[in-house]
């Protein structure tokens, strides 16, 4: 089966890659680009581990095809700090010690700045419901629940 | 005494620095299982059955060899035979045999070049099967009739005329039972059963390994132990075990799962089939539930007699636990840990390790001890409430201290259970006012704590800066906990110090990150080889300096001179010392190999407020308290994060998770929509204290701390069910259509 010939823009840069029709997005960026910072826990959309946004919109990479990448915007946790300068929850996880393991830690900032672009001042509650699609096994939450509102409270603060 | 009453002299231990691999982990640079390739590298998919237990009668493989882009499929017949024991149960749940034993065991392998091709491989390998009677239950697996996993699987401690599939039994105690019963005012006896759950990592298995002609090999692996899987896989394809080279990647969870091998051996051994190419293989999440460890499912019955004022006079605990087809369900660590926070005067346990048509169980975060803890700790609460008293006030009474002698027989040494409890009987959420349809649940929970063999190696560069290799992976910190102690030991800046987990090349045999022995046993052994890489360092001073090196003392980062040469010399600093020692008699190291004695028990306590919904059933849970004596926390935010983390796993088994088989017997849940773990929206934040009584042996009293918190949830949560409806649920999960069942019954 022929490969299909994908342009699209990944934080900011534009890249091409060989799509296989079956490739979801995820399996392009780690497998076709080499971003490995977004991963697969689940293949079904239940854990969150793959979460990108495109055009704006918070999505589980596994869940869209790779060849549906073509023209769009695509922000992965790669695009994530400007430079040497982390994203303030990038910072505040490592404060917090908001990550064991780690392997979930990319989802979760990427779903973070997403919830926090669209709403600079969430409850704790909020918070809770935004990140229920993503599941982390090693902390029970709390530590990424706190780094997320104290980060929000830094934004705010800076804004 | 818990820790923000307790103060020490240290500079570096109980501060919460930046973890060293932080920056990696937040930019998505750290590279686990699946973040790996290589040139010529091959992609591997395995077919696996779709029955419980079923012969196999012809495997076709033409089709799939046909296809373009197959470069290697294996069998069982590519692999050695006649391997007996644990190496023979390993190759067999690699892949199998005659028969396959559960849903999801590997039956072959295919190796191609992309991922597509290998799975459309997949579908073209033609199995036949004769499906045979199969058995999920464990009850129903030791009754007569059950059909036989295996003929002859059971060792000699099995009694004549039991079951072919019961494989060990287990009985101890001490004390008189029958009297121990006469003495007591109230005697009570239940049936308890819980579920298979899994240790649900978020990073499926993955790795990458290569073997060529020589029988060299190399791996890269996602594992909590890397020499584990070195001599398993070389066990299990008869290799010899230095050839083989394993490297751990960052791993994504463990929790005791990623102690064994699943499916490395068969990367392996398509390497060598494809004449050396890589070969990479990752699970997909239905392969890890369907086919790696979960833990055991569990029935037990569980007779106590206490007094009228709420001693323990006697106890008796019979446990059936099914750990798969294959022997190891750890129903013998469910019995040692099920009455150790309490002093019985009599005590019998009885154990069964049963074969069933499931999947190989693997260890899971304190094996063994949250079943029993469920058992135990909800008959205790049960007759606590049957007599009026105060639950925490039995416990108190009855719990094992220093010294005293443990339920299942050694002598405990330091503990700090009582330290344990009244700190939780102290804290604040013990007397929030609870309202309607709440309740509050306590219990308490034990883990053993384990040394296991460790080599460390430590190295001083050029510049006074220090690396230190150690053979257990970082799975939720231990790289910022061994940074801590070196540095206070050399009493350098933290930033100072690198921590690299090194492969299987570099050092000596090292366990798997487990057993909650990262800290304790690596930190261990680490201070030795610093103690011997500091002793060197002196003894270069006082080449130096032309006196004898009993004379010098390691302070604050330097060599001084000391007794009656003290003064006599500026310290000689550890970069001084570093720029010269090419000079001064070359590199200075340090090494320490052991198995690290002066294990410190572990003990913990949980406090947990519900609220049921009695028109649905479902549990929410309120607040939640984790206190447990951690000897002494190193980093204590990763201390927390460990009795939060084991806390929620805990609370999952109790209210969720479940592993669900049709008749058939297969699994009916092997995604993570349906085998549902907690998320952040069921959960309030996790409250915890670290409790600090000091393990006398280790060097900075660490006890360890990563298992206990899993055990005392189960206990707790029905504890609390049961406080806020009146109905005790003794079969887990607590699920709503179960309990809304037993409310209306009432």
């Amino acid at each position: 089966m022929s490969k299909v010939h994908i342009s699209t823009t990944v934080n900011g840069e534009a890249v091409e890659f060989l799509a296989d029709t079956r490739d979801s997005l995820l399996d392009s960026l780690r497998d076709s680009l080499g971003l490995t910072g977004t991963k697969e826990g689940c293949g079904t959309g239940d854990c969150g581990a793959c979460s990108v946004v495109v055009d704006g919109t918070l999505v589980c990479s596994c869940l869209m095809l790779g060849v549906e990448a073509q023209g769009k915007q695509i922000e992965t946790i790669e695009g994530m700090a400007n430079g040497d300068a982390l994203h303030p929850l990038q910072r505040k996880f490592i404060e917090h010690a908001a990550l064991q393991c780690g392997f979930c830690t990319p989802g979760i900032l990427v779903a973070s700045k997403a919830l926090l672009e669209k709403n600079p001042d969430p409850s704790e509650e909020e918070v809770r419901y935004w990140l229920a699609g993503n599941l982390c096994r090693c902390t029970g939450y709390d530590k990424i629940i706190r780094a997320v509102m104290d980060a929000a409270e830094e934004m705010r603060g800076a804004a | 005494m818990a820790k923000d009453t307790n103060t020490s002299d240290f500079r570096y231990i109980g501060t919460r620095p930046a973890r060293p691999d932080g920056l990696d982990k937040v930019t998505g640079r750290a590279r686990y299982g699946a973040d790996i390739a290589a040139a010529n590298m091959l992609h591997a998919a395995v077919v696996r059955s779709p029955h419980a237990h079923a012969r196999i009668v012809k495997i076709d493989t033409s089709k799939a060899e046909a296809l373009d882009g197959v470069k290697a499929i294996v069998t069982r017949a590519d692999f050695p035979t006649g391997l007996t024991g644990e190496d023979w149960d390993l190759q067999e749940n690699t892949m199998a045999g005659e028969r396959a034993l559960y849903d999801g065991h590997a039956v072959a392998a295919i190796a191609a070049t992309s991922p597509h091709i290998a799975r459309d491989a997949v579908k073209l390998i033609e199995v036949e099967y004769e499906i045979l009677p199969h058995v999920i239950d464990v009850d129903d697996a030791m009754a007569e009739g059950a059909p036989v996993i295996r003929e002859g699987a059971a060792n000699k401690t099995v009694p004549e005329g039991m079951h072919p599939n019961v494989v060990k039994y287990i009985e101890f105690g001490h004390g008189d039972v029958e009297d121990g019963f006469a003495k007591a005012d109230l005697v009570m006896e239940r049936h308890y059963k819980t579920e298979a759950t899994h240790q649900g990592y978020i990073e499926p298995h993955a790795c990458m390994g290569q073997l060529g002609a020589d029988g060299k090999g190399e791996m890269w692996v996602c594992t909590q132990g890397h020499w584990y899987i070195r001599r398993m896989c070389a066990a299990v394809l008869g290799l010899d075990t230095a050839q083989l080279r394993v490297t751990a990647s960052e791993i994504g969870g463990g929790f005791g799962g990623k102690t064994t091998i699943f499916m490395e051996p068969l990367a392996l051994a398509l390497s060598r089939k494809s004449g050396g190419r890589p070969v990479k293989l990752v699970m997909s999440r239905s392969e890890v539930l369907r086919a790696t460890g979960p833990t055991a499912s569990a029935s037990m019955d569980v007779k106590i007699g206490m007094t009228k004022d709420g001693m323990l006079t006697a106890g008796v605990a019979n446990f059936r636990m099914q750990g798969g087809a294959f022997p190891g369900s750890p129903v013998d660590m469910a019995l040692y840990c099920a009455f150790a926070p309490y002093q019985v005067p009599a005590l019998q346990h009885i154990g069964y390790d049963v074969l069933a048509n499931r999947p190989k169980c693997a260890a899971y975060r304190a094996p063994g001890s949250p079943m029993g803890a469920f058992a135990v700790e909800s008959l205790i609460d049960e007759m606590a409430t049957e007599l009026g008293l105060d639950p925490m006030e039995v416990r108190i009474k009855n719990s094992s201290k220093s010294g005293d002698k443990s339920s299942y027989g050694p002598k405990f040494g330091v503990i700090g259970l009582e330290e344990t409890l009244a700190a939780t009987k102290a804290h604040p959420n013990m007397s929030i006012p609870l309202g309607p349809n709440q309740g509050r649940g306590i219990a308490a929970g034990y883990w053993f704590n384990h040394g296991g063999e460790t080599s460390v190696s430590v190295a001083l560069s050029e510049d006074g800066t220090v690396q230190v290799s150690v053979g257990t992976p970082d799975i939720g910190g231990s790289r910022a906990s061994m940074a801590l102690m070196a540095a206070e030991t050399l009493g350098i800046p933290y930033e100072n110090v690198r921590v690299n987990i090194a492969e299987t090349g570099s050092l000596g045999v090292n366990e798997p990150t487990h057993g909650s022995r990262a800290t304790f046993a690596s930190g261990k052994a680490m201070h030795g080889a610093l103690t011997q890489a500091i002793n060197e360092m002196c003894r270069r001073a006082a080449g130096k300096w032309k006196i004898d090196p009993e004379a010098v003392e390691w302070r604050d980062g330097a060599a001084v001179p000391a007794g009656p040469n003290a003064g006599q010399f500026p310290p000689m600093t550890i970069q001084e010392i570093a720029r010269k020692m090419k000079n001064t008699g070359g590199p200075i190291s340090g090494h320490h190999e052991s198995v690290p004695d002066g294990v410190g028990d572990s003990f913990g306590a949980h406090v947990v407020d519900v609220e049921v919904d009695p028109e649905t059933g479902h549990t929410k849970i309120l607040r939640y308290l984790v206190v447990q004596d951690a000897g002494r926390a190193i980093h204590p935010s990763y201390v927390e994060g460990q009795y939060q983390g084991g806390a929620v796993q805990g609370i999952g088994w109790a209210l969720n998770e479940e592993y669900v088989y049709d008749n058939m017997g297969r699994l009916q849940n092997p995604i993570f929509l349906d085998y549902r773990v907690p998320v952040a929206s069921d959960l309030p934040m996790i409250d915890t204290v670290i409790v600090e009584v000091p393990n006398p042996g280790h060097p900075f009293g660490v006890r360890g701390v990563g298992e206990t918190g899993i055990t005392p949830p189960l206990p707790a949560i029905a504890n609390a069910v049961a406080a806020a409806t009146g109905v005790r649920i003794r079969h887990l999960p607590i699920t709503p259509t179960k309990l809304l069942a037993a409310i209306k019954a009432k």
